[in-house]
């Protein structure tokens, strides 16, 4: 039987499969404010990824009981519509997209001046129309796209970015090929001004070496990002203030 | 336009963009000073007044202050107090002391039920946002007819105009009677007719306010006005 060691990722002349370089990412379009009953939104697309980012509040926090005395909540609800994939999914949470909502939430709390807002909630809903790996990181860009367009204050924007390991090479944003049978997974969220990061996972196995690697392709990953999400804020509002 | 630009080009900023070097300058609203820079915390228009940078927000919820004029909604009742829906983030809290009427323990739902429209005053907001109302006071009453519009909270000056010229044009236009709400609410009361208009012209200030072509946009409307019509 054929293992995944199988699978040939990287073509002969050291490009990947779907004619990129190592350190290349997928074309990123992002478009601000495309849902008007929304107080914020966004549509990220990400290679054949897409992602809607709603930002709806600072409202209040209910139940009572998630209030916080001193800061809003973030509420995150992450979901990969059902057509999203090929293998249709089941509508609904479960384990994965739980997980995505919180680590999510907690990587846009870093970010957002939540003090702002004591006892109230701002309620983050990410919906991925189709995926084709990264979707985590595509969320949250969009997200963070979205916050801004819902004029909450934040210290940065956040940048979702992974990178990888497929055949012991190092690579930038990984497509679904690399993402199943490849080696490593690194998910980051980083602020883009500040160089920080907010979030961080990862999946499989890095040495130092190309775990240094993968963050610096991460890091200028995430400034290329950056500007397509600047520009995407000021192409909403541009010809004059709105 | 912005204040204090004095004609200079407005700089929109995203979160996270450097302003420009903190020393000898204040930091006003949605920014903060990090590391001898200023960065801006909203998206929105650098604005530069008496060394105070500030970044005027493109959008912005509601946060209610004392003295406002506002135009709230009940959202809940209970025995001696209602809680209002502000259009911010926190409810309002209108206790039967402070409403218009003489009213009983318990009795608060025969005064008011839940969707009704007030026009009332923000008394107090503490530091933990809890926020007071008042109906007592000139003008301050239950909008039992009219129709109530939403507009984003930074048009409302645009709506207004300089000196309440641009509201005032709408009102003799329209023959309504219409006020505008610290907290982004647009009541409009007359006819039928004069209501729908008033609609587009709220819509029209908002969309147009700010660009050199709402003059001649504003007065095309004014030409369709019903009481233009009726005359």
């Amino acid at each position: 039987m054929a293992g995944y060691g199988d699978v040939k990722l990287l073509r002969d002349d050291g490009l990947r499969l779907d004619g990129r370089k190592i350190d290349e990412m997928r074309p990123v379009t992002i478009e601000a404010g495309i849902l008007p009953v929304a107080d914020g939104s966004a549509m990220v697309t990400h290679g054949l990824n897409v992602a809607v980012a709603a930002v709806y509040g600072p409202m209040e926090a209910h139940p009572r009981k998630i209030q916080r005395q001193d800061r809003a909540v973030i509420d995150v609800r992450y979901n990969m519509a059902p057509f999203s994939t090929s293998d249709r999914i089941r509508p609904g949470f479960n384990r994965r997209s739980r997980e995505i909502s919180k680590v999510t939430a907690e990587a846009l709390e870093s970010v957002v001046l939540v003090e702002r807002y004591p006892r109230s909630k701002i309620r983050v809903e990410i919906e991925i129309l189709a995926a084709e790996a990264g979707t985590r990181c595509v969320g949250l860009t969009a997200a963070a796209v979205a916050l801004a367009d819902a004029g909450i204050p934040m210290r940065d924007l956040i940048v979702g970015v992974a990178s990888g390991k497929v055949e012991g090479t190092v690579v930038l944003d990984l497509d679904k090929a690399e993402d199943n049978y490849g080696q490593a997974d690194l998910p980051v969220g980083i602020l883009p001004n500040t160089g920080e990061v907010a979030f961080l996972q990862m999946d499989g196995d890095l040495s130092p070496e190309e775990f240094n690697l993968a963050m610096e392709y991460n890091f200028k990953a995430a400034a290329e990002i950056h500007l397509v999400m600047v520009d995407a804020l000021k192409r909403r509002y541009e010809g004059g203030e709105n | 336009m912005s204040n204090g630009q004095n004609g200079a080009e407005l700089r929109l900023v995203t979160p996270g963009m450097a302003i420009g070097p903190s020393s000898g300058m204040r930091v006003g609203s949605g920014a903060l000073a990090q590391n001898d820079t200023i960065i801006a915390t909203r998206l929105g228009w650098v604005k530069q007044l008496n060394n105070t940078v500030s970044v005027d927000p493109i959008n912005s919820a509601y946060m209610p202050r004392s003295g406002d004029l506002i135009v709230a909604t009940v959202a809940e009742v209970r025995n001696n107090l209602w809680f209002m829906n502000v259009n911010g983030p926190f409810q309002g809290l209108l206790p039967m002391s402070l409403a218009p009427w003489k009213v009983e323990f318990g009795a608060a739902r025969q005064h008011m039920g839940i969707g009704d429209v007030v026009l009332a005053r923000v008394q107090e907001v503490d530091e933990c946002h809890n926020v007071v109302l008042t109906m007592k006071g000139v003008g301050l009453r239950r909008l039992n007819q009219g129709s109530v519009h939403s507009v984003p909270i930074t048009h409302i000056e645009r709506l207004r105009g300089e000196g309440n010229a641009t509201i005032q044009r709408l009102r003799e236009a329209c023959d309504c009677r219409i006020i505008v709400g610290e907290n982004g609410r647009v009541w409009v009361d007359g006819d039928a007719e004069g209501i729908a208009w008033a609609r587009q012209a709220i819509d029209l200030v908002q969309s147009s306010g700010h660009k050199k072509t709402f003059e001649a946009e504003l007065s095309a409307l004014e030409n369709n006005a019903p009481k233009n019509g009726d005359a």
